[in-house]
Parts: C-alpha cells; sequence; structure tokens
C-alpha cells in the first residue's frame, strides 16, 4: 500500500516538496513535475535533504519539465529518476492512491 | 444502491484569504458531504491558519467562512486532524483554533470535539490510509 506524492512547485517558492519529504513514508514514490523539477537538480541548498530522503523514498522527475527549463539530465540528484509522460501515468497505476502536494 | 464506502482525506496546506484554495476545499467538502463517503480533513502547514479563531474579515471585503467549519458536523463531518508541528511552527496552540463540535449519534448524541491534534508521523499515517486524497 503506498502512494505516489506530486510536487509541482520549487522548493525555493513553497515548502511543498519540504513537507512532501516530510510524510512521504518509506516505500513511497515522489515525482518532481512543472516547477517541482528544480527539486531535482544537485548543488542546491535542498540537494541534501531530497539526496538523503531517496534512500528510502523512490524519487522521480518529469523528464519534458527538465527538458522545458534548459535543465541538464546529467545534473540531476544521484537516484532521482527521470520518466516520460507514459511512465508518468505507469507510476499513478503502481501505486494505491496519489497525492498532490499544491 | 450499496456502494462501497471509501475513505476520502481533504489535504489543506495554505492560510484563508490568501488564495481561494481554502474556500474552494470547503466548498469541495461540503458538495462531497453529500455522497456518504468516510471523509476527513488535514490541515498542515499554512493550512492550520484556517482554523484560527476570531477571524473577522469585514475590512477586507470578502466572506469569513471560518464559521462554516463549525457546521461540518451536521453534515458528519467529524475527523479534523490538525498537525503539532505545523501549529508550534506558527507559534500557535489549540487554544488558538476554534472549538468545533459535533453530536456523537452513536453515544446518545453527546458534543465531542471534531478537532484532533496529531503529529506529524501520525497524519502520514492518515493519508496512507486513504483510497482518495484531494488536495487544496
Amino acid at each position: 500500500m503506498s502512494t505516489l506524492h506530486t510536487v509541482n512547485k520549487s522548493p525555493f517558492s513553497t515548502q511543498s516538496l519540504q513537507s512532501c519529504l516530510g510524510h512521504a513514508r518509506d516505500g513511497d514514490a515522489v515525482l518532481m513535475i512543472e516547477d517541482g523539477v528544480y527539486g531535482a537538480m544537485t548543488g542546491s541548498q535542498m540537494a541534501d535533504a531530497v539526496a538523503a530522503r531517496g534512500n528510502a523514498v523512490s524519487l522521480y522527475v518529469l523528464g519534458p519539465d527538465l527538458t522545458a527549463r534548459g535543465l541538464d539530465a546529467g545534473r540531476l540528484i544521484e537516484g532521482v529518476t527521470g520518466v516520460d509522460y507514459a511512465g508518468f501515468v505507469d507510476l499513478v497505476a503502481s501505486h494505491d492512491r496519489t497525492q498532490a502536494w499544491l | 444502491m450499496s456502494e462501497e464506502i471509501k475513505k476520502f482525506l481533504y489535504v489543506n496546506r495554505k492560510a484563508p484569504y490568501g488564495t481561494i484554495y481554502a474556500l474552494e476545499s470547503l466548498e469541495v467538502v461540503l458538495i462531497g458531504a453529500a455522497f456518504d463517503q468516510d471523509v476527513s480533513l488535514a490541515f498542515l502547514d499554512d493550512g492550520v491558519f484556517q482554523l484560527t479563531k476570531g477571524q473577522d474579515t469585514g475590512a477586507i471585503g470578502v466572506k469569513n467562512f471560518s464559521p462554516t467549519f463549525r457546521a461540518l458536523g451536521d453534515y458528519e463531518v467529524t475527523k479534523l486532524y490538525v498537525e503539532a508541528e505545523s501549529l508550534a511552527e506558527r507559534g500557535l496552540s489549540a487554544d488558538d483554533l476554534q472549538d468545533i463540535t459535533y453530536e456523537d449519534e452513536d453515544d446518545d448524541w453527546a458534543e465531542k470535539p471534531s478537532i484532533r491534534i496529531v503529529n506529524r508521523a501520525e497524519m502520514a499515517d492518515i493519508m496512507a490510509d486513504q483510497d482518495v486524497v484531494l488536495s487544496f
């Protein structure tokens, strides 16, 4: 019984990613979409916290949103997996519920 | 018609008047109450500001919807989970929140508090126990 969490805001403008990571349970998945993808990049103030939670939570980022913002997939936090739209659908289908962190 | 009762959680993470999220959430809860589901509300992060007492919007020209929370019990919405950490981070305690009660039909209509203060881990467990999570 696991949950897919989606985060669509930059961690530098809201607490959504932080709150999500604080409520996701071990074995859950977190998918960063839209401006949420900024939370998946190395070198930021958030990166260590995201990477640390990646040990217990599966981390994903939506590729088209990275590309749109000119972000380099080579600079993703280690352990973050890129998915396309079909992969997004697969994640929704393979979890018991989806919870959006707006 | 005997349809399966599902557990619905409405997650409230926004303060009441700066955006429309909080009012819209309450509207959806009231609409959803007609469907006989097992409804809970969660208040965390800035969402805890929705429940503070003494709200008076007269001078900003928008509706003060905070009294509506006290009517939820009449719609059998009796579980309002409030995260302790979110309160503490904002310098609030349970005493700063409205008194919201419901009458328990299984206990001779005894008046009971709807607000239940939970910690972050308990809130995570509540979220993971739902069939449907609606976020505002």
